[in-house]
């Protein structure tokens, strides 16, 4: 999997937050919020079969996280550190490339 | 030239925030507070005060307004009283953990059930912990001067909490005395212009408020809080100077009456310390050496000053219009932990008295000073006493 875009902007807010306390606990970082992963909500994972994909980027466009991002080749590429399981770029998806399956048996 | 003008308390506050000249005021009406933001709505539609009126359906949405509008950087001011104040409860966590000093006048009422709409503390009293600063004005002028004075340090780079100034339900929020309204100019000098230089809202300088903290930064958050309470104890000094010099008007977190001889120091907040002034020249004249200690600020608490004014008596006897069950009133609790380790101390006696609006007459008080007088001659006594009940009725 691709590494996530987010690395070197998570290491450099983390390092901001550890190093000092602001009045009244401001992130003066803008995306901060990329440093709490979110994706251990998550019951249901979205499964990618690159076989069927058209690239429509219909799952990109829709997913409200946004935990989708593209390759170097423009395929949907899921990072699971934010995705919630939402299902709806399985919902959306035309060719049925993505189902969702339940993550914790 | 400062002008006078007979006003009730909800008038008062009014003007307060009209001088204190904020840029958004969200209130939701609720007896007995209603005439605030009603007096504001006419003084913004008149166009004598510069600023959003913002209607809301609630006061959880008043507040959340309020803390909007205050994160993005501008002086911000509501009125509530009693449940209204306990919707917003939620909120005003939120307000001292970001920072934001947004004031509140409260009409201080009981809360439900039963429904009373009476002058109790019980509602502010209840938010005591939330980080927020607490004043109790005895009079509509002090309605007034508390006001800007919680501003002044409410906004104090040292401080930036959030402040609310009680004044009692009724006894104060509708009854008329004269007031003097200060300048604007020197008020205006006197605050300032309102420049955060944490919450604010650039696009071109993006900040996140109101983050989540993971528990390795959440205590750190809380003990900021913790230090701008303490902080704040000096900066309220100097405002109160600073208040006395431009003005002429002295305030103290504890004003004493009559306290330097006293053996028995009544201690109380709120209109009832005029009551109780009263009571106590009466006393004087008969030769009995009593005292009055009111709380002006509640929160921070003033523990040293109670350490002082602990040693001038034999007995302080607390006169409250709240109730902790199965403790006693908040006074109590906080004058025995502020008085615990120290070596000599005096005996405290507690009163419960005035709930929901009942009158604390020179009876009641009687009632009170008979118990002070039994536990200041070394006698058997109860801790807390309720005055003025009514026993053939329970």
């Amino acid at each position: 999997m691709a590494e996530s875009p987010f690395k070197a902007e998570i290491e450099r807010v983390q390092k901001e937050y550890s190093e000092k306390m602001t009045v009244g606990a401001i992130a003066t970082i803008p995306g901060s919020s990329v440093v709490n992963k979110t994706g251990s909500w998550r019951v249901f994972m979205p499964e990618f079969n690159r076989d069927k994909c058209v690239r429509c980027y219909l799952c990109y466009i829709y997913c409200p996280e946004p935990a989708i991002y593209l390759d170097e080749e423009n395929y949907p590429v899921f990072d699971y550190d934010y995705c919630k399981g939402c299902g709806i770029c399985a919902n959306e998806c035309p060719v049925d490339a993505i189902t969702m399956v339940r993550e914790v048996k | 030239m400062p002008i006078r003008k007979v006003m009730k308390a909800n008038e008062a506050a009014a003007w307060a925030a009209k001088l204190a000249k904020p840029k958004v005021i969200a209130a939701f009406p609720i007896t007995p507070s209603t005439l605030v933001p009603e007096k504001i709505s006419e003084f913004v539609a008149d166009g004598e005060l510069d600023a959003e009126f913002i209607k809301v359906e609630s006061e959880h949405s008043a507040i959340s307004a309020c803390v909007g509008a205050s994160a993005a950087g501008v002086r911000t001011f509501t009125a509530t009283a009693s449940q209204g104040l306990a919707l917003m409860h939620e909120i005003l966590f939120i307000a001292a953990g970001m920072r934001l000093p947004i004031v509140i006048a409260v009409g201080n009422r009981a809360l439900s059930a039963p429904i009373n709409i009476w002058n109790d503390w019980q509602d502010t009293i209840s938010e005591r912990d939330t980080g927020w600063l607490q004043f109790y004005a005895e009079n509509n002028q002090e309605a007034l001067d508390l006001i800007l004075i919680a501003f002044k340090v409410a906004e104090d780079e040292r401080v930036l909490l959030p402040a609310m100034v009680g004044f009692d339900a009724f006894i104060l929020t509708h009854t008329v005395e004269p007031v003097e309204i200060p300048d604007q100019e020197l008020v205006d000098e006197f605050l300032g212009e309102y420049v955060p230089k944490h919450a604010y809202l650039d696009p071109s300088k993006p900040i996140t408020q109101g983050t989540l903290a993971f528990p390795a930064h959440y205590m750190e958050a809380r003990y900021t809080v913790w230090e701008a309470n303490e902080a704040a104890k000096k900066v309220i000094d100097e405002a109160f100077a600073e208040f006395e010099k431009r003005f002429g008007r002295r305030y103290q977190k504890i004003e004493e009456y009559k306290t330097d001889d006293a053996e028995i120091i009544f201690v109380t907040m709120g209109s009832l310390a005029g009551t109780v002034k009263e009571y106590v020249d009466m006393l004087r004249e008969k030769g009995v050496k009593v005292g009055v200690a009111k709380l002006t600020v509640y929160r921070p608490f003033p523990t040293e000053e109670v350490r002082e004014l602990a040693k001038k008596a034999k007995v302080l006897a607390l006169l409250e219009k709240n109730v902790t069950f199965s403790v006693g009133g908040a006074l109590f609790q906080d004058f025995s932990r502020a008085l615990i380790n120290e070596k000599e101390k005096p005996v405290i006696v507690d009163f419960i008295l005035g709930l929901g609006g009942r009158d604390v007459t020179f009876k009641d008080l009687d009632e009170a000073l008979g118990i002070a007088q039994k536990a200041l001659a070394g006698e058997e006594f109860d801790e807390v006493n309720w005055i003025g009940l009514r026993k053939e009725i329970l």
